[in-house]
């Protein structure tokens, strides 16, 4: 964990709204290393594409950064002026959005606009960068890049879509890139060439990925550690083989459970009942207790904060009993 | 015809189910009207007109369409409160000795009564067209609808001086003033029907598919009472919007058309009536003949279309 | 791409056999012709003849088939009033209500496009929200008033432009033009700007409507995420999306200018065809109103077909449906 990439303390996000603010995410922390992949899952409306989009610099109004810091190398990037942040977007952080059938310009041949990207990052001539916007076409694995650099979005599939936003993301050799739900709107068989390829690219390039989904499946997967979202906040963060083998915290626990696996006998997939509070209504004490089937007196008036359980940080004031009592 | 048909089949069906559907409407309306402060204003300016129309004649200080009434001796004075103006013509006289003020209450008057009568005859000509074109379908439906796009693409006011001038080559030219307005209606009716027709055809083609109507037909009622009981109040929403912003559409090619001169005369001066002939002293200094009818035609059109887009606005927040 | 083009072309020749069949039924059954030619005071036999002279005793298709004939001759008849044929009057004309309709469509295009971007990328500044009031005036504001009141400020009392006619002109083989002569130029702004007020608050409005839209897609957050600088994610991207629909509107808008001018034309005493049209209204001229609507038709017709050819060429999507459809 020495060589950390990117370094998110305390992190807390608002939305003005005309009955009062929103608290989307609520003292959020975690840390991604170099060649790491960092998978946050949740439900919908958890929090994971706004943190995202906090690291990025992209929350639209009203929304802001109400708390904390985000550090990317050592440098405080969540307070820099628009222009200065606009030069770490792109150059220094990637991003790859969920929908390829969306995230293209449609009136743009793929080619300029990946060359548009190199050249805005960087001083390589037209005709360098589009040398270069071949190669990164190669390199995601599309084939006959010469030819197709000349395509438009609409000719492209919906996987190559995805490989051609994936190199663009990659265009200007970023440390950093945010993955916001990349294979959600992919056909199934096309959802493991994109992990596997990502997990290639950021291995070969040592780039660290924070990579979003709500599926559990592709943190298997793809992942080194992950962090469980619930509410705007982490509900346990580790290692991946720990957090999906013996989830601590009851609500990541209840996610494991609705993982079909084959060696389980054939039967109704767990479920958590109940659903997530909406951000207008969130419980006092730990967000999660209404549906928490280890629900005690304590959880319903304190916030738990995150103990460090084994490798893994767990929010959950079962732990903190246990030690207690130890 | 086809006017009197609509109007006498639209009011009772809806009746029952529409006053639910107004009441709940009327909450939403009513909380989204207050925020409004320009709808406020919009409102209080549309009933301050037409009720200074509906009262032209108890509180206008002349007829100014009653020749012996007008005196030469009065003609061309200024307003009141300049130098040569003179008790009781508050907004000054025209060449013919008309007092403006009085020629503005009845101008307003006969703008608003062609306005609307023009909105009902293109909403009834439109609803019943769409109904048809929708329930029918098949060939009568292709053949509305390539109408409407062929005339959608020409512009209202074209048509309505095509259809002007046609009939009074039809007719010979010997038309009294009442035959005028009613030609006036008619191609203000012919100008407008599309987009009522276009909205109430796409909601029949919702609807039809809907399980209540199938349900209906299936104890029994036959399709044209389906269609009115059912289709019609799901429609009156926009079709109310369409019609408020017809009103001011309509009211502006009225004005149009006597601008033009191929409107109503004279000797019966509507708004743009009034406007063309005071159009002629723009030079000569007397600037209060077109000027009050103007301010009065702008305040009107403004003011109906201001509500128009607040309704729209109100009813569809989607579109906002 | 060719089929596409000859499909439209032969939907356009439909739309004006139908107009043309109106225009016919106006010349033929809107009154008595030969009322139009002869006395009040002429014999029956005399009356007979001219029936006859004109073909009026044929079947009524054939009439129909020789006024086609005729109307594709460019022969449309001779107007009641003026003694004069048809097609001369219009095409002396014609000049003077095609250069008006350009400058106001130029007029309306600049400006309204530059005001509804302004709108929609500084929405909250009060010049946006100006902007916005205005256009709402325009767009309910009668055009006579319009023109009356340009005139009271700019003719009658700052007495800068002037208020009728076209000033000088220059002929150039049939054409004649206003462009040539300072008078010319100085008589056709005030009659643009009142024939392109309307056109341009529309515009406004729907450049303003689209950008907000397309500056909320993917494509736009995504060029964002990338970080090309605020000019090329404006006017790169989301201005060329939000001008695709644009044009369509616009250039329908093109023709309405032309059937406009009737109005403009009638308020400046421009001595163009829609004044001529006005004039045969009120004078129930009919081959000039004939000969107008099916002139207005035609070119209304071809700035659809151009629309449609136009719009295939910038939007590439279209290009590829369209030809597979080919």
């Amino acid at each position: 964990m020495s060589d950390t990439v990117l370094s998110v303390r305390d992190l807390s996000v608002a939305f003005e709204t005309r009955r009062g603010t929103l608290t989307a995410i609520d003292g959020v922390s975690f840390d991604i290393a170099k060649g790491e992949i960092l998978g946050v899952v949740g439900e919908s409306g958890a929090g994971k594409s706004v943190t995202g989009a906090a690291v990025i610099g992209l929350i639209d109004p009203p929304g802001r950064i109400a708390g904390g810091t985000i550090t990317l190398r050592g440098e405080r990037i969540d307070d820099l002026p628009p222009e200065r942040m606009r030069r770490v977007r792109g150059r220094r952080i990637g991003m790859i959005f969920q929908d390829p059938l969306t995230s293209l310009d449609p009136l743009y041949r793929v080619g300029d606009q990946i060359v548009e990207t190199i050249r805005t990052h960087t001083d390589l001539s037209q005709k360098a960068a589009r040398a270069r916007a071949i190669a990164l076409l190669a390199e995601v694995g599309i084939p006959a890049p010469e030819r197709r650099i000349d395509g438009y979005p609409h000719e492209f599939s919906g996987g190559m879509r995805q490989r051609v936003v994936i190199a663009l993301a990659l265009a200007a050799e970023p440390e950093l890139i945010i993955a916001d739900e990349p294979t959600t709107a992919l056909d199934v068989s096309v959802q493991a060439q994109i992990i596997t390829l990502l997990k290639r690219l950021c291995r070969d390039h040592g780039t660290a990925v924070m990579l979003v989904t709500h599926d559990m499946g592709v943190i298997a997967e793809a992942a080194d550690r992950v962090a469980v979202m619930y509410s705007g906040r982490i509900a346990e963060i580790g290692p991946v083989a720990d957090v999906v083998r013996e989830p601590r915290h009851p609500y990541a626990a209840g996610l494991m459970g609705a993982i079909p696996t084959l060696t389980q006998s054939p039967g109704r997939l767990a479920q958590i009942p109940g659903s997530m509070p909406r951000l207008t209504a969130i419980p006092a004490g730990c967000a999660f207790h209404p549906r928490c089937p280890k629900v005690f007196s304590r959880c319903r008036v304190e916030r738990p904060e995150p103990i460090p359980v084994g490798p893994s940080r767990v929010a959950c004031h079962l732990f903190d009993a246990q030690e207690n009592a130890a | 015809m086809s006017a009197s048909a609509g109007e006498a089949a639209l009011p009772p069906p809806a009746a029952a189910p529409r006053s639910r559907l107004a009441r709940f409407r009327d909450s939403d309306l009513w909380a989204s009207f207050k925020r409004s402060k320009l709808a406020i204003g919009a409102l209080a300016v549309t009933a301050l007109l037409f009720t200074l129309a509906i009262a032209a004649p108890l509180i206008s200080p002349q007829n100014p369409y009653d020749p012996a009434q007008l005196d030469l001796i009065n003609s061309n004075l200024p307003p009141l409160w300049q130098a040569e103006g003179q008790a009781p013509f508050l907004w000054g006289t025209d060449d013919q000795g008309r007092d403006v003020l009085s020629a503005v209450f009845y101008g307003l008057r006969l703008s608003l009564i062609v306005g609307i009568l023009g909105v009902l005859v293109s909403g009834a000509l439109g609803i019943a067209l769409g109904l048809v074109a929708g329930y029918v379908g098949g060939w009568l439906d292709t053949l509305i609808m390539r109408v409407a796009d062929v005339q959608l693409t020409f512009p209202a006011i074209l048509i309505a001086l095509i259809v002007d001038g046609v009939a009074k080559a039809a007719f010979g030219g010997a038309l009294d003033t009442n035959a005028t307005i009613g030609l006036i209606v008619v191609s203000i009716g012919l100008s407008f029907w599309v987009q009522y027709a276009r909205t109430v055809r796409s909601s029949v083609m919702v609807e039809k598919g809907k399980d209540y109507v199938q349900a209906a037909r299936l104890i029994g009622l036959s399709s044209p009472v389906i269609m009115l009981r059912h289709v019609l109040p799901n429609v009156t929403g926009p079709v109310f919007v369409i019609a408020t912003i017809n009103l001011a559409l309509a009211i502006i090619t009225e004005a149009t058309l006597s601008f033009l001169g191929t409107g109503l005369p004279e000797t019966m001066p509507s708004l743009g009536t009034l406007i063309r002939t005071g159009n002629r002293f723009l030079f000569s200094g007397e600037w209060w003949i077109v000027a009050f009818p103007g301010l009065a035609l702008a305040g009107l059109v403004l003011a109906i279309n201001l509500l128009g887009d607040w309704l729209r606005d109100a009813l569809n927040p989607k579109l906002q | 791409m060719l089929a596409f083009i000859l499909r439209r072309a032969l939907q356009s020749v439909a739309v004006l056999a139908v107009v043309g069949l109106i225009a016919f039924s106006m010349f033929r059954f809107a009154g008595d012709p030969v009322n139009q030619i002869v006395g009040a005071d002429t014999p029956v036999a005399e009356r007979a003849e001219v029936r006859r002279s004109l073909g009026l005793d044929d079947p009524t298709l054939v009439q129909f088939a020789r006024y086609a004939g005729n109307v594709l001759r460019g022969n449309f008849g001779i107007s009641y009033q003026f003694r004069q044929p048809v097609a001369s009057l219009l095409a002396e004309r014609m000049p003077a209500t095609l250069e008006l309709a350009f400058c106001a469509t130029v007029f309306a295009l600049s400006v309204g496009i530059l005001m509804g971007v302004y709108c929609a990328l500084r929405r909250e500044t009060w010049l946006a929200k100006l902007f916005q009031a205005v256009s709402l005036v325009g767009v309910s504001l009668p055009t006579f008033l319009i023109g009356i009141l340009l005139i009271f400020l700019f003719s009658v009392t700052l007495g800068w432009l002037p208020s009728y006619g076209r000033g000088d002109t220059v002929r150039l083989g049939w054409w004649t033009t206003g462009f040539l002569t300072g008078s010319g130029l100085k008589a056709l702004i005030l009659p643009a700007i009142t024939l392109g007020l309307f056109q341009m608050t529309l515009i406004m409005r729907l450049v303003r409507a689209e950008m907000l839209e397309v500056l909320r897609t993917d494509y736009i957050r995504f060029a964002r995420a990338r970080g090309l600088t605020t000019r090329a994610v404006h006017f790169g991207h989301a201005l060329k999306n939000t001008l695709v629909p644009v044009i369509t509107i616009a250039g329908l808008q093109l023709g309405s200018v032309i059937a406009f001018s009737i109005i403009t034309e009638t308020v400046f005493q421009w001595p163009g065809m829609g004044l001529l049209f006005v004039q045969a209204v009120q004078n129930v001229d009919i081959p000039i109103m004939a000969a107008y609507l099916l002139l207005v038709a035609a070119i209304f017709v071809t700035i659809n077909l151009v629309v449609d050819v136009l719009y295939t060429v910038v939007d590439p999507r279209l290009r590829l449906s369209v030809g597979k459809a080919a």
